[in-house]
């Protein structure tokens, strides 16, 4: 035990020891935290449209006002030329054309029944579904108000009521104002103190034997168990760290909730801590540089990063994709704390994806004891 | 010149006698690719629903076949009371419920407004809101088809029927959209990380003195550090290339001699990068951490890779602006979504190669210094 004590002090003061490390380590990952969650959105407003009006008329004046006055366009041109449109579409200065064409009015009021031509700019992916979205929705919505004596020549019409209907009311679970914020807070707070507990753990041991002070380790009485549970130690401190002070950074800046319990939150995260740090040990024990290191790390945490439902959600991936990311320990803490935050869960709700962080933990911890020796290969 | 000749023999050697590092540099990126092209995609399919219906019947029943009918929603549970749907929603097993009230059948046969009530789990707002709209297109159809049958009267008569067309990528494949801009995401971390510890591995060694008292200027040392390291970038990003086209089948409707040219660019800046992050700091350590706390993160949300640019604060857009990767996201999916060229591309091509000046030139300052 004191063994493990004396080791794992020395690495604490390996960090602390170093200014620029200790910033690295601890403020900016917060700055980050800070700055990078507002980045992460898929919210639309402002969207610059161009609005091409070949009909010129009260009906389709009244679709130009109405998109003027949803809040999510921007309408930035309203030159009708269909040259003017593609020249846009290409230089990316519009993310939509809405392009009335010639007798709308009139087919509106004969038959009832008019098209509107949306060119989206497909390019700009998701938020190219939403934004045809809102704009269909006010185009639904505008005909559904012209059956008011708003259309000359329609009254006929307008008396038809389009009676029984269903009342669809929408509720929100657990977002309901949409933040994507609170969503995205828990995230990348788990990204950066997985990130920074991967890669200081990862390029140890690699240090180490480059330095050459790993033989003089190798050479004292420490067991294998101790030593990587010493190496552990420190790292898996600082993460549990850098977790209240995000958790802190994230009620007090950015108000997201904490429906569950924290308790379990930090039960969930020491388990956590320990299979990342362990992979990182077990890299570290396994490469000879910290070269190798670096590129193994780089490998991991993109997977970490990209596979585990931080930006994109897993249910969006590919079958193949989904299963492999059951063996994804970020995947299962992501979900943990965005279900235990937001959702506000209890052990029962978390027990699966938490019993397969606390088998990872063990199988990792083996492994890393496993693969480092003591004498040199 | 001799000197420099010298100097970008012993990278080579290097980088060749560490056969295993020489392997993961150039495979690494396409591994990647591969797995990330299959993983980022925002399509939502298959839709876990659940239904809480309290009297079932033929009218119930059918609006609940039209979910499943449409092919993107599965039911999953059936229960009776809205409050069975707590741990549902906690452990993940729903994204949706249906609430009919209890009388939605008797007040849609009276010609009164039944009661639907639509819950999503929004912990996503994304997700959160195309479900939203997804169940409105379905029970609105349901009832306007409904309607027009009979037994609930004349459908809506004034109809403005939009027809969209999603320039560019027809088919909304996910893959388009993210694999050009996953190859920048790819790229310029690989290179920034090969070049990041070039110099301070030297430091770390010792054999930086030898460095110092050969007749290299500084320039030389830095250009005799970032040579070679693009030659294995320019491989990584052919071979990226060519697994974008054949194996996600993304488009390259422009030109491929430019789409190669502007890689090489990229490539370029990057490397300078982390040769700037090399020449600053004293261990290989802090030129990691460095690095990955600089590219990671702010490349994946900053980019524009899958968030877009457009949706953030205007304080965000401009940070972003430093980011070449933001303006490479631009040039890829320009040149191979749209085919356009350097007529559109110029500034972002100007910026680029304008980083790509100040940061070498920023290296050589600071290598300078060092020197004296």
């Amino acid at each position: 035990m004191r063994r493990i004590l004396f080791l794992a002090q020395a690495e604490v003061l390996h960090i602390v020891r170093d200014r620029i490390l200790l910033a690295q380590t601890l403020i900016v990952p917060m700055v980050q935290l800070v700055i990078l969650s507002n980045a992460a959105t898929f919210e639309i407003h402002n969207t610059p449209i161009q609005i091409v009006d070949f009909d010129r008329t009260s009906a389709s004046r009244g679709v130009v006002n109405r998109l003027a006055a949803n809040g999510h366009f921007d309408i930035v041109d309203t030159t009708p030329s269909l040259d003017r449109v593609e020249k846009r579409l290409l230089d990316g200065s519009i993310t939509m054309a809405v392009i009335i064409p010639r007798d709308f009015e009139e087919s509106l009021v004969k038959t009832g029944i008019a098209p509107v031509e949306l060119s989206v700019n497909g390019e700009k992916g998701s938020a190219a579904g939403i934004v045809q979205a809102y704009a269909t929705r006010v185009l639904t919505d505008y005909a559904a108000g012209l059956k008011r004596p708003a259309l000359p020549g329609s009254i006929g019409r307008v008396l038809v009521d389009p009676a029984p209907r269903i009342d669809v009311r929408m509720r929100s679970r657990y977002n309901p104002t949409l933040n994507y914020k609170y969503y995205m807070v828990p995230g990348i707070l788990v990204a950066l103190m997985t990130i920074i507990g991967s890669l200081l753990s990862a390029q140890n041991i690699a240090r180490e034997k480059e330095l050459g002070t790993l033989e003089q380790l190798n050479v004292t009485p420490i067991t294998r168990g101790e030593f990587i549970v010493a190496k552990l130690l420190p790292f898996w401190v600082l993460g549990l760290i850098e977790l209240s002070l995000g958790l802190l950074i994230g009620t007090l800046v950015f108000g997201i909730p904490v429906r569950g319990s924290l308790p379990l939150l930090y039960a969930v995260a020491a388990v956590y801590l320990a299979v990342a740090v362990g992979i990182g040990l077990w890299i570290s024990a396994l490469v000879d540089t910290q070269q190798q290191a670096m590129f193994v790390t780089f490998f991991i945490v993109n997977i970490y990063l990209l596979m585990s439902g931080l930006f994109t959600p897993i249910d969006s991936m590919a079958p193949w994709v989904q299963t492999v990311t059951l063996v994804n320990p970020v995947r299962h803490f992501v979900a943990i704390s965005r279900a235990i935050l937001m959702k506000g869960a209890g052990p029962a709700e978390i027990a699966q994806p938490f019993l397969i962080l606390i088998g990872s933990a063990i199988v990792v911890l083996f492994v890393a004891v496993r693969q480092y020796r003591k004498r040199a290969a | 010149m001799t000197a420099l000749h010298g100097l970008l023999r012993k990278e080579f050697f290097h980088i060749r006698r560490d056969r295993r590092t020489a392997t993961v540099l150039v495979a690494l990126p396409v591994v990647q690719v591969l797995l990330f092209g299959s993983a980022i995609r925002t399509d939502v399919d298959d839709v876990r629903l659940a239904i809480v219906d309290p009297a079932p019947n033929n009218v119930t029943l059918a609006l609940r076949n039209r979910f499943t009918a449409a092919g993107l929603f599965r039911i999953v549970a059936v229960v009776a009371r809205t409050e069975d749907l707590d741990s549902l929603f906690q452990t993940g097993a729903a994204q949706q419920a249906i609430v009919f009230s209890h009388d939605f059948a008797t007040d849609l046969g009276r010609g009164e407004p039944a009661q639907l009530l639509v819950i999503t789990d929004a912990t996503e707002p994304n997700t959160g809101s195309l479900l939203q709209a997804y169940a409105d297109a379905v029970v609105s159809q349901w009832s306007s088809e409904a309607g027009r049958a009979g037994p609930f009267g004349p459908a809506s008569s004034i109809n403005i029927v939009p027809q969209v067309r999603m320039r560019f990528n027809p088919t909304r494949a996910s893959s388009n959209l993210f694999v050009p801009g996953l190859m920048a995401f790819v790229l310029t971390i690989i290179c920034a990380l090969m070049t990041a510890i070039s110099l301070t591995r030297e430091k770390e060694t010792g054999t930086m003195e030898a460095l110092l008292v050969s007749p290299l200027r500084p320039w030389e040392i830095i250009a005799g550090k970032v040579m070679p390291y693009l030659a294995v970038g320019f491989a990584s990003l052919l071979l990226v290339l060519v697994e974008a086209r054949f194996v996600f089948a993304v488009p390259v409707r422009g030109s491929v001699l430019l789409l190669l040219t502007e890689g090489l660019l990229y490539v370029l800046v990057s490397l300078a990068f982390g040769i700037l992050i090399s020449a600053r700091t004293s261990s290989q350590r802090l030129a990691m951490m460095g690095v990955f706390l600089t590219t990671l993160l702010p490349n994946v949300l900053l980019s524009g890779f899958i968030f877009p640019v457009e949706s953030m604060p205007a304080l965000l857009q401009w940070i972003s602006f430093i980011f070449p990767g933001r303006w490479f996201v631009v040039i890829a999916r320009g040149i191979m979504l749209k085919g356009i060229g350097l007529e559109y591309l110029w500034r972002e091509t100007l910026y680029i190669a304008v980083l790509a000046t100040v940061l070498l030139a920023a290296s050589v300052r600071s290598f300078r210094e060092r020197l004296e």
